[in-house]
């Protein structure tokens, strides 16, 4: 496993679309967590929370602002990155490549999920990263007092944006495995993300109590739950805390096992074609 | 030690279709083993179940003693399965430093190999660049990484122009030469009856025969033209039984050994059989094996 993970390291980093991925991430956390807001701040739009938006965007709101997106259209990406690491060895034939060269299946499983688990920590940290850097520029520009949130919160607040990328990361590889391509389960993970998700908690929870109480033990509310208690603004798409923090945490990590033992059994129990 | 390959009475369905039935088959160590069959006899899947890409309905199969998911069951087994597959957006030389570390040999046999399938030129050019051929030399290439002492191949030409093909068959041959055992998979009989020591001929799932190659030419036969057939065929009979005659194109061709030339015709002229032609004929290996693949002939040498 070792040496299948030190190999799958070198594929994902030498793939441009896993750097496009990373790049796509920062982009877009960078525009809707930062830039759009901090726009509509300095050009004076009233919009009906105005005078909260400059302090949403201070350093001391980092590890809420990095989060937000991961429940959503960050979690997206991920998903992607997920079926592109596995996907990838239907798509081109290479499971038959890669398992002749003498790694068990579980093997070579193992390697593409600790790669990805690597992944998604450099984009989360990244995400930190970029975000600090970003706010860091707003407070001096708006001579603000920069403050950092503590030390404990920061590594809280990682582990939990890796846990949820690495869970999302995981249903993609699983949806790979279990469709046997890429273009499939990026259609199905991205439909069930970013709309059905959607639609589940803005039309049918309102309406209906049991599928209120459904969404509870689904990933992505509860990915949204633990972004909230880590201090996400509600006002991101998928965030809200329908649970709390600890429990959906756990649910994550729940899901996270799930994914990756389904995964597994799927691909040792089923011929490589 | 174990033999390379052992296969007992393995079976593949895939619903209501028999890809493979109760297939047995050895190959002994150093020898090069040619795998011929038709189109959808079931040689791919045969050599996948080997290889543990798939999982047989019944039966075993043993590569050096070693089952299919057991530890090491691929620790010196080197393969190219039904075409190559490689990632696209790497080098030719990446591409097998890559798969060298998924195998554990250093990358130090990537040269090597490159060098002995005639691609370090282009080794530095995308994979997804390579022509027809060259992928069909990297495929070999990177069954060649882990120096194998077995080596699978699956109709390892596809794809190659006739210069590339007498340097693969070369290739084949050096490697049994050095003692590497060699399973390879066919549709082409001239280049198994160049390059093998044995063939197993596989039809509709089933082996139909398997020997040396002489053997499976078998004896030559006597090719007898004479006039009336039908009465010459019935003398022929009484002589040899049933079995070793056969009326083709208005001729017998006797299964007897040369040197029964004359008491053929002595017997043949007795019985008042007009006798205009008496020679000896080679059986080349393309008529053997359309005789054993279109289920004319059912016998298991
Ligand atoms: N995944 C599969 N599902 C269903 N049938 C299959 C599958 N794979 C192979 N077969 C069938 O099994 C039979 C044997 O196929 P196989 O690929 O082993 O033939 P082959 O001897 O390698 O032929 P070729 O010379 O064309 O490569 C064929 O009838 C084929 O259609
Ligand atoms: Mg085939």
């Amino acid at each position: 496993m070792w040496r299948s993970w030190q190999a799958e390291m070198i594929k994902l980093a030498k793939r441009p679309a896993a750097w496009l991925l990373l790049v796509l991430a920062q982009l877009l956390a960078l525009l809707f967590t930062y830039l759009f807001p901090y726009a509509s701040y300095a050009g004076g739009t009233e919009g009906p929370n105005s005078d909260r938006t400059l302090p949403m965007l201070l350093p001391d709101q980092l590890v809420g602002n990095s989060l937000g997106g991961l429940p959503v259209f960050l979690g997206a990406i991920v998903l992607i990155l997920g079926v592109l690491a596995v996907g990838g060895e239907y798509g081109w034939g290479t499971w038959k490549t890669l398992l002749t060269q003498g790694p068990t299946r579980l093997a070579a499983y193992g390697g593409k999920l600790l790669a990805l688990a690597v992944a998604t920590l450099v984009i989360v940290a990244s995400l930190f990263a970029t975000g600090a850097a970003t706010s860091v520029v707003i407070a001096s520009v708006e001579s603000q007092p920069v403050a950092w949130p503590s030390l404990v919160d920061l590594a809280t607040g990682l582990g939990a944006g890796w846990l949820i990328a690495t869970m999302w990361a995981a249903l993609g590889a699983l949806l790979a495995i279990a469709l046997r391509g890429v273009a499939l389960p990026i259609g199905l993970g991205l439909v069930w993300l970013l709309a059905v998700q959607n639609l589940l908690a803005v039309i049918a929870a309102p309406l209906l109590d049991w599928v209120a109480e459904a969404q509870k033990g689904l990933p992505g509310p509860n990915a949204g739950s633990l972004a909230a208690a880590l201090g996400a603004t509600g006002d991101t798409p998928g965030v809200a805390a329908v649970v709390g923090g600890g429990q959906a945490a756990l649910v994550i990590a729940g899901y996270l096992v799930a994914f990756v033992a389904a995964g597994g059994l799927l691909l040792h129990r089923r011929d490589i074609l | 030690m174990k033999p390379p390959v052992q296969i007992e009475g393995l079976s593949k369905r895939y619903g209501g279709l028999t890809a493979v039935q109760d297939l047995d088959l050895t190959v002994r160590a150093g020898e090069v083993y040619g795998f011929l069959g038709p189109n959808g006899a079931g040689k791919t899947t045969t050599l996948r179940m080997l290889l543990g890409l798939i999982r047989p309905t019944s039966g075993q199969v043993r590569v050096f003693g070693a089952r299919p998911g057991e530890p090491g069951h691929l620790r010196s087994v080197g393969a190219l399965i039904e075409g190559p597959a490689f990632y696209p957006y790497l080098s030719g030389r990446d591409n097998l430093r890559l798969l060298a570390r998924y195998a554990g040999t250093g990358a130090h046999r990537v040269p090597v190999v490159l060098d002995l399938v005639d691609l370090t030129d282009r080794a530095g050019d995308r994979y997804a660049a390579y022509s027809l051929g060259m992928k069909q030399r990297l495929g070999v290439a990177a069954a060649l990484l882990k120096d194998p002492r077995l080596l699978i191949l699956d109709e390892p030409t596809n794809g190659l122009d006739p210069a590339g093909m007498a340097d693969m068959r070369a290739l084949i041959r050096r490697l049994g030469a050095g003692g590497c055992t060699v399973l390879l998979s066919s549709h082409l009989l001239g280049e198994v009856q160049q390059i093998c020591d044995r063939v197993g001929v596989i039809s509709k799932g089933r082996l139909v025969a398997e020997s040396s190659v002489a053997e499976l030419r078998g004896t030559a036969a006597l090719r007898v033209v004479a006039e009336p057939v039908d009465r010459a065929a019935s003398v022929a009979r009484a002589l040899f039984g049933d079995d070793r005659v056969r009326v083709v194109d208005g001729a017998l061709e006797l299964a007897v050994p040369p040197e029964r030339a004359s008491a053929v015709n002595a017997a043949l002229v007795d019985a008042g059989v007009a006798v205009s032609e008496l020679r000896l004929r080679e059986r080349d290996l393309e008529d053997v094996f359309l005789e054993l693949t279109s289920g004319g002939l059912t016998h298991v040498a």
